[in-house]
């Protein structure tokens, strides 16, 4: 009997081991087609050049899949914590004469934890609201921001900065994006995921077993907020132009809907949803005039398939073909 | 000394005295009784012992220590744990991960440990999930540790809360009408678990029931509340031999 156990116990570690073999080589895999995919011919320039706004949008809807979908908070302002991570990381770079990698190492730091400060300094007062009230109060946040930055000298005002050196490529944003990856996927199966998808739940229970919800709140948005400014970081460094009018709440929108597609508290989910919606809009540039109405009903369409009545009504009629049925057949509130 | 001690406790809502004037003493390890007829202020009167609302007057002493301040959250470290009337369960979490929510302060591997998944966060984790199906194997839930707490039945989840509660190592532990929509089977059951309960965690128990005869099944002491005061307290014959609270429950004739 003990012997059966201890072998469990084997089996079980062994299948640990096993796993983190199988994420590494997939990590590996992943890098060479990346770069095979930047490299060769396989994408037109035109794709080539949508690598990096991918990674940083997977960046972006992963951490506001912490707050959004697993803590249970809807935040309209995360465009708001990437544009602080942005501005810092390029003040930053601009100022700074150290060498190309280290110099923008330090500013994908530094952005981070700027924007995480911002988040907790935000989220103290902030985050005693719940449901509607909290997200109109991003909204503002993300707003204010905007316009501060909109209205500092050293920002640049409207016009923005410019001739920021073009760091990001795709070894840095692949880089970034697995230790986004796996850092939140870390976080939400430890005890302080537990914790606050126990919020999420029931914060009245969850307070009653001794967590602090007010606390773990607090520590989430500025978890998402760090590695927000991450996602500012390299954008910052893409395009090497900077202007306010990129961080408006119709961005923080468009992060939440890849949120919403993906499922909430579904990190691959995010991930997948993140490519898909980066490339859409591209590959609908062959019908140009009735691009945007194609992406927003494209987009209905995608909604629709992901709502859970629809899901059930396709699964049980026979006739429709298994690759409709596989659609988007992501499980809510799986990792 | 009293486990758990609450003088002349009252709160306001607006205009409304909810609860007036309560006075409370359980000695540890008493299996304790709160009944009344419906809105006469026992689900409020839990609801101030676990800190959801703040009493207007009055003191509450755990321990010989003042809880009255406290948020829930510490009220729980100090040992008070609860069910509720509606269930409230962690519906889109595993069995087994209500449960170990439940241990959230007793595993404090650090936030580090949790971003990197270290070693004490895997040692953690495992006397976590071994405590956790110990403590779901006494309410024979352990085989339903990987499902949804939303499938399961509706008796299931009332064990469920209770061994949730049960994950925070309470002195005092506050069962807020358990046996609501149970059939008299599981009543009967649902008593057995209690005593159990009782015997192996050494916990003291509050319950409140509209079941007559759970309460004077298990209970050994009643405390009838009505319109948010006393209307009687002793052993269960004293207090259902009482006239008043017969009247209070079933009207004059």
């Amino acid at each position: 009997m003990e012997k059966k156990a201890s072998n469990n116990m084997n089996l079980k570690n062994n299948k640990n081991f096993n796993k983190k073999i199988i994420a590494v080589v997939g990590i590996v895999v992943g890098y060479i087609l990346i770069s095979l995919l930047a490299n060769g011919d396989l994408l037109s320039r035109q794709f080539k050049s949508l690598i990096v706004p991918a990674g940083i949008n997977i960046i972006l809807a992963v951490s506001l899949n912490l707050t959004v979908g697993f803590l249970g908070e809807l935040s309209l302002g995360h465009a708001g914590f990437m544009s602080i991570g942005a501005y810092t990381a390029a003040l930053f770079t601009l100022n700074m004469n150290l060498p190309g990698p280290l110099e923008f190492m330090i500013a994908i730091v530094l952005a981070g934890l700027i924007a995480g400060l911002f988040g907790y300094l935000i989220g103290v007062p902030v985050l005693r609201l719940r449901g509607d009230y909290l997200a109109i109060v991003t909204l503002a946040f993300g707003e204010i921001i905007r316009s501060l930055i909109n209205s500092f000298k050293f920002t640049g005002g409207a016009i923005g900065l410019s001739k920021i050196p073009r760091y990001s490529n795709y070894t840095w944003v692949y880089v970034l994006v697995i230790l986004t990856i796996l850092l939140s996927y870390n976080f939400v199966t430890s005890r302080y995921g537990r914790a606050i998808k126990s919020i999420r739940e029931n914060y009245i229970a969850a307070e009653t077993i001794g967590i602090k919800v007010s606390r773990y709140k607090t520590l989430t948005f500025a978890i998402a907020a760090f590695f927000a400014g991450v996602a500012g970081a390299l954008y910052s460094h893409n395009f090497g132009i900077l202007r306010p009018s990129d961080f408006d709440y119709n961005k923080s929108i468009e992060i939440l809907v890849i949120v919403v597609l993906g499922g909430m508290g579904s990190i691959r989910g995010s991930v997948i949803a993140a490519i898909l919606l980066t490339i859409l809009p591209e590959a609908l540039r062959a019908v140009n005039e009735f691009r945007m109405l194609l992406y927003a009903i494209v987009l209905i369409i995608m909604m629709l398939l992901r709502s859970p009545d629809l899901r059930a009504k396709i699964e049980e009629n026979e006739k429709l073909p298994k690759f409709i049925k596989n659609f988007g057949k992501i499980k809510e509130g799986g990792i | 000394m009293a486990l758990l001690e609450v003088k002349n406790l009252g709160i306001n809502f607006g205009g409304l005295r909810a609860v007036d004037g309560v006075n409370l003493t359980i000695e540890e390890g008493q299996l304790y009784g709160l009944i009344g007829p419906n809105g006469a202020g026992k689900t409020t009167v839990f609801n101030l012992l676990t800190g959801v609302y703040k009493p207007t007057s009055g003191t509450i002493r755990l321990d010989n220590e003042s809880i009255v301040g406290k948020s829930s959250s510490q009220i729980c470290q100090t040992g008070i744990a609860r069910t509720f009337q509606n269930i409230r369960l962690f519906n889109n979490m595993t069995v087994l991960e209500n449960v170990k929510a439940a241990f959230h302060n007793e595993f404090k591997y650090s936030l580090l440990a949790s971003l990197l998944h270290s070693k004490s966060f895997s040692s953690g984790e495992k006397e976590m999930d071994k405590r956790a199906l110990d403590l779901l194997k006494v309410f024979g839930l352990d085989i339903y540790a990987d499902e949804y707490a939303c499938n399961l039945s509706y008796g299931a989840q009332r064990k469920l809360e209770i061994a949730r509660a049960l994950a925070t190592n309470p002195k005092l532990l506050l069962l807020d009408e358990p046996a609501a929509g149970m059939n008299p089977q599981e009543t009967s059951e649902l008593m057995d678990t209690i005593r159990l309960i009782r015997e192996r965690f050494h916990v003291t128990i509050l319950l409140i029931e509209h079941d007559m005869k759970l309460v004077s099944g298990i209970c050994e002491e009643i405390l009838v509340l009505n319109f948010g005061t006393e209307l009687a307290k002793g052993t269960p014959d004293e207090v259902l031999n009482n006239p008043e609270v017969i009247t209070a429950y079933l009207g004059e004739e």
